[in-house]
């Protein structure tokens, strides 16, 4: 491979989930995406439409939410990049309140769109906390989803957003 | 909803589904995730035209690219080179001629995803272009374009008196676009291969191991037992992966490197690479008494197939005997036909043949209506069929058929508050554009119903196989039933749970080292991989019991599994479950069937079926005539489910499958221009986001156990995508006065529209 891609290859390291990751010897074209799941080992983020109407590959650059397969991931060399693997979670759980809801509400079926959902959720409830259901169905707007439907996936967020409400932002990640 | 879990029964409670943790973390191992040590990519080279003769394929600077590893065509193929679900119609690799854009040509493999795509890019097919055969109509009469010919399967059902006619008859003709079954995790897999190449493991995300499997393996010339396939995570199905796609490809090019292959579709090749829902064109005339009893239906379909049959015959077979809807309809005269063209394969997809004909039957029962002067609902209501009526194919309906009910109950269901007056911008047609003028909203309200069979039909030995096994109370369940998201792993859990009285229960991988279990499709799975679990479970069961009432000398019947022990009703026994025989392995194999059933004769008459399920459902849409673009309001539903064994997946199943009725009604098609797919992508295909879908209110369902299912339960995946379309196409036409007789109902058909 190396004397195939020589010229177009480079070696950098990424932010990810707080580690400083190496990647060695990547061909320059690929995407964010391609090396979280095939040279990191992280592949929460999805490869649904790589084009990045599906919000399958959903990441947090520098806090804001991306779609991981329009970023090049040589270019992300000092960004701090945040994937599902890395969000907060419950110590007894594993799993953070908005991942909880969606397990608790019914809202997974085939679950490929799910965690690019739980990043956008996540996104949305730290800007809105108490967002209205248009804001909220504007929100996911950008992630597709084929089996549900979005009822239970909005029941899950307002389930998330009510459940923080009760508890205070503070025992929320 | 509860989502205890508790010992016991827990039939009817909503436990959570085992892969939902693992899926909302990013852990769960989707097809696309694999990864094996020193694997290879693949790449598929693809027809850029609909119909060509090749004239040649010169792979040369492929092979001479550093780090590609193998190139392989037609030529390579070891044995079988044709495969097809219900027909060995479509060549592994196109070779002389081509019969569909995007048909597969050539396969790499390769280093680097980049350097397969470069040396696809290298290889110069020189092409012979042909005017593409793309009129199903025209295919009845036009030169073959297949050795087999251009019709798949031409159904006539002749019933009753056919020189019946009515006081009143209406005629339409209608018409169903392409639509794509657009799940999201594109169509993936890893092949290894032994280290001698007498064999290979193929993971692959598929609704239907076996039926692969024997393909694969007829491809390769070796023996079943030398191709195993694994279920890899599944994301979505619906009708789309029962067919072959790459699967040869990839065992071909893993035999040929003796290095594991791994092969991800774009989301363009995943539009391109597997069969769609059939296009229709479908002309219908009612006939009635001026009291609104139907008396007679004549209809003509035309199915377009595509290029290869894929399961076209059985399509058109279900679009054929459903086509009248769940209606008493004492004379029937119907045409159906499924033809070959050069447009992309059709196949199966969620509804398979009910969803075209719901379409137009319902269109039909609203235009009858309307000559009548009949509110359409009770027209509907003086039509039901009901359980010991005669189906047009002349089976009775034994089952339960609690069609007024389920119509009776959406009728009832009030209407939404109309809160236009002060509504969100973002709330009315167009969304995010803001284009609506309040004032030039039109709100509308439709309703449909309708019906499907579960289960395979016309005589087909449907079965799945289910094995149990208990050592030392571990419980642990082996199933090939693909896990496509609809959660079967809930179900299958919860029922071993119930007969076995035991908490924790281990499903063994997916996979052919057990016999099938069909396919993960016709909402046969709770039936059927249910029905084997259950079965495989009792009998376990049995033998467990039989040993305990043996050693304390107590009647079998005396005894009952619960709380992972044995107990005795008299509280003599109790025993752990653990400790009944330390090291014994309880263990059966199951082969459960449902009631066999025939073919239809030459008039399209015969048992054909199992068991049938109904829905309703009620659309309300506002729609802004000036653009003509349609807001989807709200859905209201009731739905005949049979007894419910997980009532929040089966929420899940009615809102998703609502939500992909509501696509096809108003925007999900794949437009085609002489053959060519003109948008293969998620910008240019759209599907319902979050913004376009509405609530899904589920005003009632009805519950009465199945007689002959396994616990009663229908299944319940596929009536919600089948009467959604016409409920929101009769909605649509409440709003704007128009006909309306294409779906999907685009802006240009209201807008541009003569009114």
């Amino acid at each position: 491979m190396a004397s195939t891609f020589q010229a177009e290859s480079v070696s950098y390291s990424l932010r990810v989930n707080g580690v400083e990751r190496d990647v060695e010897e990547a061909w320059l074209g690929e995407s964010l995406l391609h090396v979280l799941r095939e040279r990191l080992d992280l592949p929460g983020a999805k490869n649904a439409c790589e084009q990045g109407e599906c919000g399958s590959c959903s990441v947090l650059v520098d806090g804001s939410l991306v779609c991981s397969c329009l970023v090049l991931a040589a270019s992300a060399t000092d960004s701090d990049i945040v994937t599902v693997e890395g969000l907060e979670a419950d110590a007894h759980t594993g799993l953070s309140d908005i991942q909880q809801a969606f397990v608790s509400e019914g809202a997974v079926q085939c679950g490929f769109c799910i965690p690019g959902l739980i990043m956008s959720v996540h996104d949305l409830l730290d800007r809105i906390p108490t967002p209205s259901d248009i804001e909220v169905r504007e929100a996911i707007s950008g992630n597709l989803c084929r089996c549900t439907g979005y009822g239970r996936i909005m029941e899950a967020v307002r389930s998330a957003v009510s459940a923080r409400a009760n508890t205070g932002p503070e025992a929320t990640s | 909803m509860s989502t205890v879990v508790s010992t016991g029964r827990v039939i009817g409670v909503s436990v959570p589904r085992p892969d939902g943790i693992p899926k909302v973390k990013g852990e769960f191992e989707f097809s696309s995730d694999l990864w094996a040590e020193g694997m290879l990519w693949a790449q598929i080279l693809r027809s850029p035209h609909p119909s060509a003769r090749i004239a040649s394929i010169d792979l040369s600077a492929a092979w001479q690219m550093p780090g590609v590893r193998a190139v392989i065509t037609q030529g390579d193929v070891p044995a079988a080179d044709h495969y097809g679900l219900e027909h060995q119609d479509q060549p592994v690799f196109a070779h002389d001629v081509v019969r569909f854009f995007g048909e597969p040509i050539v396969a790499v493999a390769a280093d680097h995803p980049e350097i397969a795509k470069r040396a696809c890019d290298s290889i110069v097919v020189v092409y012979e272009v042909l005017e593409p055969l793309v009129d199903a109509e025209a295919a009845l009469k036009a030169a073959p374009i297949h050795p087999d010919g251009n019709v798949f399967r031409h159904l006539v059902i002749r019933h009753g008196d056919q020189d019946v006619q009515g006081d009143v008859q209406v005629e339409g003709t209608y018409e169903v676009g392409m639509q794509d079954q657009a799940f999201l995790g594109p169509e993936s897999g890893l092949a290894i291969p032994e280290h001698d190449g007498g064999g290979v493991d193929l993971h692959i995300s598929t609704q239907w191991l076996h039926s692969d499997m024997w393909q694969v393996a007829a491809a390769l010339g070796l023996p079943e037992n030398k191709v195993r396939l694994h279920l890899a995570g599944v994301g979505g199905a619906f009708g789309a992966r029962e067919d072959v796609s790459m699967h040869i490809h990839l065992c071909m090019l893993a035999l040929r490197t003796g290095r594991p292959v791994k092969i991800v579709y774009s989301r363009l090749e995943s539009f391109l690479g597997h069969v769609h829902r059939h296009p229709a064109s479908m002309w219908y005339r009612h006939h009635a008494k001026a009291d609104g009893t139907l008396v007679r239906v004549e209809a003509r379909l035309m199915f377009d197939g595509g290029a290869y049959m894929s399961s076209s015959g059985a399509v058109i077979a279900n679009a054929a005997c459903f086509a009248t809807g769940p209606y008493n309809v004492p004379s029937a005269h119907i045409d159906a036909w499924a033809v070959r063209t050069n447009n992309p394969s059709c196949g199966a997809m969620r509804g398979f043949g009910a969803v075209q004909t719901c379409y137009a039957h319902e269109s039909q029962m609203d235009k009858l209506a309307a000559a009548l002067h009949m509110d359409p609902i009770e027209l509907r209501r003086r039509n039901v069929i009901r359980t010991g009526d005669t189906c047009i194919t002349g089976q009775t309906l034994d089952g339960n058929a609690p069609v007024l009910e389920v119509l009776n109950m959406l009728a009832a269901y009030p209407l939404p508050i109309d809160t236009r007056a002060d509504d969100d911008q973002m709330a009315r047609p167009g969304g995010a554009g803001r284009t609506a003028d309040a004032q030039h909203v039109r709100r509308g309200v439709g309703y449909a119903l309708g019906w499907k069979n579960l289960a395979f039909s016309e005589g087909f030995d449907d079965y799945s196989t289910a094995s149990c096994t208990v050592i030392d109370g571990q419980v642990s369940i082996k199933s090939a039933c693909a896990e496509v998201g609809q959660g079967f792993v809930t179900i299958a859990q919860q029922i071993a749970r119930t007969v076995l009285g035991v908490d924790t229960i281990v499903l063994e991988p997916v996979d052919t080292q057990i016999g099938s279990a069909g396919s993960t499709s016709a909402s046969r799975q709770t039936w059927m991989s249910g029905g084997a679990v259950n079965a495989a479970c009792e009998a376990v069961r049995a033998r467990i019991i039989a040993k305990v009432g043996a050693r304390y000398g107590v009647a079998v019947d005396a005894l009952e599994l619960r709380d992972a022990r044995v107990h005795s009703l008299n509280g003599e026994v109790d025993v752990a479950l653990a400790d009944v025989s330390p090291g014994e392995k309880f263990y059966d194999l199951v082969e459960f069937r449902h009631r066999p059933t025939t073919g239809l004769d030459g008039n399209g008459q015969g048992q054909a079926h199992v068991s049938w399920a109904f829905s309703a459902h009620r659309a309300v849409v506002d729609v802004d005539l000036d653009l003509g673009l349609v807001k989807v309001v709200q859905m209201a539903t009731t739905q005949d489910t049979g007894t419910i064994i997980n009532p929040l997946q089966v929420i899940g199943q009615i809102e998703g499958g609502t939500a992909q009725g509501v696509g096809l009604a108003v925007m999900e098609e794949i437009v085609l221009d002489k053959g060519r797919v003109r948008n293969p992508s998620f910008t240019d295909y759209l599907i319902p986001t979050a913004l376009d879908m509405p609530d899904v209110v589920v005003a009632g369902l009805v519950t009465d156990p199945e007689p002959g299912a396994p616990f009663g339960a229908k299944g319940v995946g596929e009536p919600p995508t089948i009467s959604s379309t016409p409920a929101v196409a009769a909605a649509i036409r409440a709003a704007t006065g128009l006909e309306l007789p294409r779906v999907p109902v685009r802006p240009q058909d209201i807008a541009l529209a003569r009114r």
